[in-house]
């Protein structure tokens, strides 16, 4: 499904600021994969996640998504294959237009946009009930603009925009992590609701060492920009937080040193 | 009451210059509201519009045919602009400097002189300003179609695609838009309309001038700023804030008008348009900076400058009386 191979990426190469961010990443998917990634501050997990969604080139590497190179496709192309949401709620959606409008452009994405109406009475009742799901209210405001919505309520609606074209792959970055945790829950919900309803494959990156326990199928640790824990299927099941920790200090040699991902 | 009809009889000219200069602001506004740039291409392309226009219709081409080509050419500016700015990566304003000196050669070429005129005896204009009631009707005309296509345009999907560009580059990108052709196409679009109302100017007013597009940007902004101004409260539909911003050439034109009747050196005005657009285009920034600190912010800082000076005085006594002890 994803591939990634041998991806490196230093930022300012050459200067005093030079930093590796990704170090010989090589990394491989199945289809309905649903993987956590944990790791400290700088470890380079948005990095990776930047890298698939092509926010800039690697240095060197290959990105196969469903067999399809998409290496040195520009970012606007390969959106294409990815559902995106961001950890800033205000990234996500377009705050001067109205959530109807949002999810018309998110619907279109991948499709070539034409001089056909941005949104048609038909959609606009798809939306409605999309919307409903979400048990936001948000299904009477169809034409509020997205910047009068809360955080919560605006990731949610990004989370829909990610998904309403099904996605090969849905990249998810610290995006409950703005939220207050009573937030936080009820969009990590609708997350692992729309991951198991349109069987999505999908890269999760928290912060919080419990939740990316208790979702999804597999778990990955990033440390200096690479992955230096890969647990799966069984033993991610019976994974604690405590056996987290001595496996990092084993694979790393040094504490985890995050109060942020004990506490969360 | 000679006077007061003086001014009356010179509302019909201020009417149509505003109605022209309200197309032009609609063009500004497509740049600088919807696609949150900062486009001076317009100062040239309003003048590549006129120059094409007045030359293609002195040599005999049909008004509208020729007005067509005004458009094309100013699209063309804002292409070239666009491909400055996305394509070598030059910020947007710089890139509209440098389209906008190359119009300046390449206006002079098409005219082949400073100025040529368009007489409307010998020339079958669209308007002109010896018949300004035919004048503010044609023009009226115009501001509506333009108006009905745009409106029509920014509910379509590359429309509100093209939205979305101005508003969230992000957004875009993870939503699959080219966010780089719909700037290119944005630019097009915004100097076709500034070059179209370029045409109806070098029309009224009878000649088309090598330096008519200088400082046009601040007319466009200031008619967008009054407008916005005039419709906020009213409606947030978009036709009708390109209403408004065509009624906020009208108002800038007529405000023109009073100056000059009231006996102010209209040679001034374009300071006092360009210092009122900087107040507006201040306010935003003032707001959030000076106009939001707390009352408690603003007595505790008083209070610090206060001890500061006393602190200041006392230390000058200490030394001065340091320097009588010492004389003692
Ligand atoms: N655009 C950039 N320019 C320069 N350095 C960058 C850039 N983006 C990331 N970095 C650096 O790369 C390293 C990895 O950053 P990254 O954002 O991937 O970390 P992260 O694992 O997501 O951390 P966090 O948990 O803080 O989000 C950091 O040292 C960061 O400073
Ligand atoms: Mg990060």
């Amino acid at each position: 499904m994803l591939e990634l191979k041998n991806i490196t990426k230093t930022f300012n190469a050459g200067t005093v600021n030079e930093k590796i961010a990704l170090n010989n990443i090589n990394l491989t998917l199945e289809e309905g994969d649903f993987v956590t990634i944990i790791g400290g501050n700088g470890a380079g997990k948005s990095t990776m996640l930047n890298a698939i969604a092509g926010v800039w080139l690697p240095d060197h590497g290959s990105i196969v998504v469903d067999g399809v190179d998409i290496t040195d496709m520009p970012e606007y192309k390969r959106a294409k294959f990815l559902g995106r949401v961001f950890q800033d709620p205000r990234m996500g959606t377009a705050t001067d237009m109205w959530l109807e409008e949002n999810l018309a452009l998110a619907k279109r994405r991948g499709k070539s946009r034409t001089l056909r109406w941005a949104i048609t009475r038909k959609e606009r009742d798809e939306y409605r009930d999309m919307l409903k799901e979400l048990d936001l209210g948000l299904e009477h405001r169809l034409t509020t603009k997205m910047g009068l919505f809360s955080g919560g309520q605006r990731q949610a609606v990004t989370l829909l925009m990610a998904t309403m074209q099904k996605p090969k792959l849905l990249l998810l970055d610290e995006h409950t992590a703005a939220l207050d945790p009573k937030t936080a829950a009820k969009v990590l919900e609708l997350t692992d609701k729309f991951i198991k309803e349109g069987n999505l494959t999908a890269l999760m990156v928290t912060h919080n060492m419990k939740d990316a326990i208790a979702h999804g199928n597999r778990l990955i640790m990033m440390n200096q920009g690479r992955i230096i824990l890969d647990i799966k299927g069984e033993e991610k099941k019976n994974l604690t937080v405590e056996m987290l920790l001595e496996q990092f200090a084993k694979a790393s040699g040094t504490e985890f040193m995050n109060d942020r991902a004990l506490l969360g | 009451m000679d006077m007061l009809l003086s001014l009356l009889r010179s509302m019909p000219g201020a009417i149509s210059l505003g109605l022209i200069w309200g197309i032009m602001a609609i063009g500004v506004y497509v740049t600088y509201k919807v696609l949150d740039i900062a486009d001076l291409t317009v100062d040239g392309s309003i003048c590549t519009g006129a120059c094409v226009c007045a030359i293609l219709a002195t040599n005999g081409v049909n008004i509208w045919v020729a007005v067509l080509a005004a458009i094309v050419a100013g699209m063309l500016a804002g292409f070239i602009t666009g491909i400055f700015h996305t394509v070598f990566g030059i910020p947007a304003i710089l890139a509209g400097i440098i389209t906008q000196l190359m119009l300046w050669s390449i206006n002079l070429k098409i005219l082949g002189k400073a100025n040529v005129g368009i007489s409307a005896r010998t020339i079958k204009v669209i308007i002109t300003q010896l018949k300004t009631s035919n004048a503010i009707m044609a023009l009226i005309g115009f501001v509506t179609v333009v108006i009905i296509l745009l409106y029509l345009f920014f509910g379509t999907e590359l429309g509100c695609s093209l939205r979305a560009t101005g508003c969230n580059l992000n957004m875009s990108h993870a939503q699959g838009i080219n966010t780089k052709v719909n700037k290119i196409l944005g630019l097009v679009i915004s100097n076709g309309i500034v070059a179209l109302s370029g045409a109806l100017l070098a029309q009224y007013q009878g000649s088309a001038d090598i330096n008519m597009g200088r400082g046009a940007i601040v007319t466009g902004l200031a008619a967008v700023i009054i407008g916005e101004a005039l419709c906020s409260h009213i409606s947030i539909n978009f036709g009708v804030r390109l209403a408004g911003v065509t009624a906020g050439g009208v108002v800038y034109y007529i405000v023109y008008q009073i100056i000059v009747w009231a006996g102010l050196d209209p040679e001034l005005l374009k300071m006092f348009a360009a210092l009122v657009v900087a107040l507006f285009l201040a306010i935003p920034y003032l707001k959030s900076t000076y106009f939001s600190y707390t009352p408690q912010f603003k007595a505790e800082r008083k209070m610090r400058k206060i001890q500061a000076r006393l602190a200041k005085k006392e230390a000058q006594l200490a030394k001065k009386a340091a320097k009588k002890g010492g004389k003692a």
